[in-house]
């Protein structure tokens, strides 16, 4: 079995953006860039069916500039059997990103597909749900397990209640939650030897997708701040000081 | 022009994020100059019906009850909801932004072929619409040019509708088709008799910093005495100290209760974007540096294993 697996380079995790002085975007010049953590999350998870023997080959799938070749190489360097990029410098919406993923799917018809749940930066949590409608594909969003069974996958499912268990026929679309599993680092020696290797490129174009965006931006704001109030001594001032905030 | 909302509910009761997306209806009604209908889609799930029928500025309550739609598996809902838009004439699909919600509505959307806007905090008018994106690090305003406008409502930035003193028609619709590519299994509900993390009016949080499952025990005593739901950071969720559904933050849940008490918690962006629209939050830390106290109202630098317990005791 094929497993596909959808890589977004967005800004680390780690790092308090900026707003733009024109209020038009956040500004990403220069920000250290990585995989998306649920993505890596889905690639973990994709390299782990293949060790199992589940899955017998990887490949992993970015939409965007040049730039995404980036974090396609460190797909590479963690053990995807090969990469595609598919290129534009456009602004791509959720929607658009899952019809170039189904056009990659229809050619390379995988048994899975593994999203992360959500990017965090547009924190959407759309494009794997998009993917499975357009392709016809079952979904397993907000996954924490997955087991195969027969011509299934069984995908328990984090949800507001607790945990939900789901049958899905294969193929099938599955986004990864943060208790899927823990990924493992890049190590630099396979992140040298993935710089040789090669990176598959398709345009939009290619795949005869409009992208055009549904959405326009009309502004990107900073939200109200909220400052540092004041400090207690003890457990006693606290409680009496909520006491007369009336939150007590 | 109509606006859709999908209720959230368990085949036997509505659910409180309903109340939420009902007050993010309106005032978008408000905007657009339309009605609101709502649609109950389960199985044996009239009562749910019956009752969303008494909600006020609801003009008609849509009624789909089938096996089919029983756990509204989104391969059998979506198309039915897809269907539904496209038969009935609406212009807006609104469903809380909850794992219901966020599962089911972009799947529906695609089969539209139109954009979905997520986590709305913000209805600007019948067009444009304010999102948190970044882990609400930035606020962006969104103009869309579909012809249909799908969105997941954060429930946290509106205030609960009433869901009584109104009185509506229900329509009874077809049944849905199971499209046979999924099967519901199971589902492990977490049992509380504690307030629920998104209604609660008080909630008690605990991180790494509690160190373990068993200890808890003290916050949820603090949250007995308050009446008080408890929450959890990521870290805490993933060492396993509490189950996956008390998880405040980015990708958890977000709260904004009128006062959260963050006990043993450092304060990632991450875990303040699930909590800072709180009224008054409160920071228990022993580190006098931790980011979390940047944004508390009132911090106390304190040891949690003797401050936890302090307080428990002050409150009598
Ligand atoms: C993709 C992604 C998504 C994420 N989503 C979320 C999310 O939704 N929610 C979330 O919470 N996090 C999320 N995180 C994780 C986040 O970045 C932090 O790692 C996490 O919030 C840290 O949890 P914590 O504050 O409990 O632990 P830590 O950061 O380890 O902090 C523990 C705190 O406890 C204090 N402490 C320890 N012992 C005591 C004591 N005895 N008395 C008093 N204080 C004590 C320490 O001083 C410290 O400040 C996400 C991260 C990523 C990358």
């Amino acid at each position: 079995m094929k497993i596909l697996v959808g890589i977004k380079r967005v800004v680390d995790a780690n790092i308090k953006v900026r707003i733009k002085a024109d209020n038009s975007a956040v500004d990403v010049e220069k920000l250290k860039m990585v995989v998306n953590p649920f993505c890596e999350i889905a690639i973990e998870e994709a390299l782990r069916l293949k060790e199992s023997g589940a899955a017998t080959e990887v490949i992993a799938v970015s939409v965007g500039p040049d730039s995404c070749q980036e974090q396609l190489r460190t797909a590479l360097a963690l053990g995807a059997d090969r990469v595609i990029h598919v290129a534009t410098d456009e602004i791509t919406q959720p929607l658009a990103v899952a019809k170039l993923f189904n056009a990659v799917v229809e050619k390379e018809k995988p048994g899975l597909v593994l999203f992360g749940k959500q990017s965090i930066d547009g924190d959407n949590n759309q494009t794997g749900q998009m993917l499975a409608a357009l392709s016809g594909m079952p979904q397993g969003t907000f996954a924490s397990e997955l087991a195969f069974e027969g011509d299934e996958i069984i995908v328990t499912r984090e949800v507001d209640s607790g945990l939900q268990k789901v049958a899905l026929k294969l193929p099938a679309v599955v986004t990864a939650d943060l208790r899927l599993n823990e990924p493992r680092y890049v190590s630099l020696p396979n992140l040298m030897k993935a710089k040789r290797k090669p990176i598959e490129s398709m345009s939009v174009a290619d795949l005869g997708i409009d992208i055009t965006p549904r959405l326009s931006t009309v502004t990107v704001l900073n939200p109200p701040e909220r400052s540092a109030g004041e400090r207690v001594s003890s457990v006693a001032e606290l409680v009496e000081k909520l006491k007369a905030e009336g939150a007590l | 022009m109509s606006i859709l909302v999908i209720a959230e509910h368990n085949n036997e009761e509505i659910q409180s994020a309903t109340a939420n997306t009902v007050t993010a209806a309106k005032q978008l009604a408000e905007k657009a100059g339309c009605e609101i209908s709502l649609l109950v889609a389960g199985h044996n799930c009239s009562a749910v019906a019956e009752s969303a029928s008494a909600i006020p500025g609801v003009s008609q309550v849509l009624l789909a009850d089938c096996p089919a739609l029983d756990k509204q598996l989104p391969e059998n809902f979506a198309p039915y909801l897809a269907e539904l838009v496209k038969s009935k004439s609406i212009t807006y699909v609104m469903a809380p932004s909850t794992t219901h919600g966020k599962n089911v509505l972009p799947r529906a959307a695609a089969l539209l072929d139109v954009a979905q806007i997520s986590d709305i905090t913000e209805i600007v008018d019948a067009e444009t619409f304010v999102r948190p994106i970044y882990a609400g690090n930035a606020l962006q305003t969104l103009k869309s040019s579909d012809s249909v406008k799908t969105m997941t409502v954060r429930t946290a930035a509106f205030d609960p509708a009433e869901l009584t003193g109104g009185g509506c028609s229900v329509e009874t619709l077809d049944a849905a088709a199971d499209a046979g590519i999924s099967r519901f299994i199971s589902e492990e509900v977490v049992q509380s008799d504690r307030p629920e993390l998104s209604t609660a009016r008080i909630i008690v949080s605990g991180g790494r910093g509690m160190q373990s499952g068993d200890n808890f025990s003290m916050l949820e005593k603090v949250a007995d005495k308050l009446g008080a739901a408890v929450g959890a950071s990521r870290a805490a969720v993933d060492a396993g100290y509490v189950p996956n559904d008390m998880q405040v933050g980015q990708t958890g849940k977000i709260v904004a209760p009128d006062l959260y008490i963050a006990v043993g918690i450092s304060g990632a962006i991450q875990h303040l974007a699930g909590m800072k629209d709180s009224k008054v939050i409160v920071a228990i830390n022993k580190d006098e540096d931790a980011p979390i106290f940047n944004v508390a109202d009132f911090g106390l630098v304190a040891d949690l294993f003797d401050a936890v317990p302090e307080l428990e005791a002050e409150l009598g």
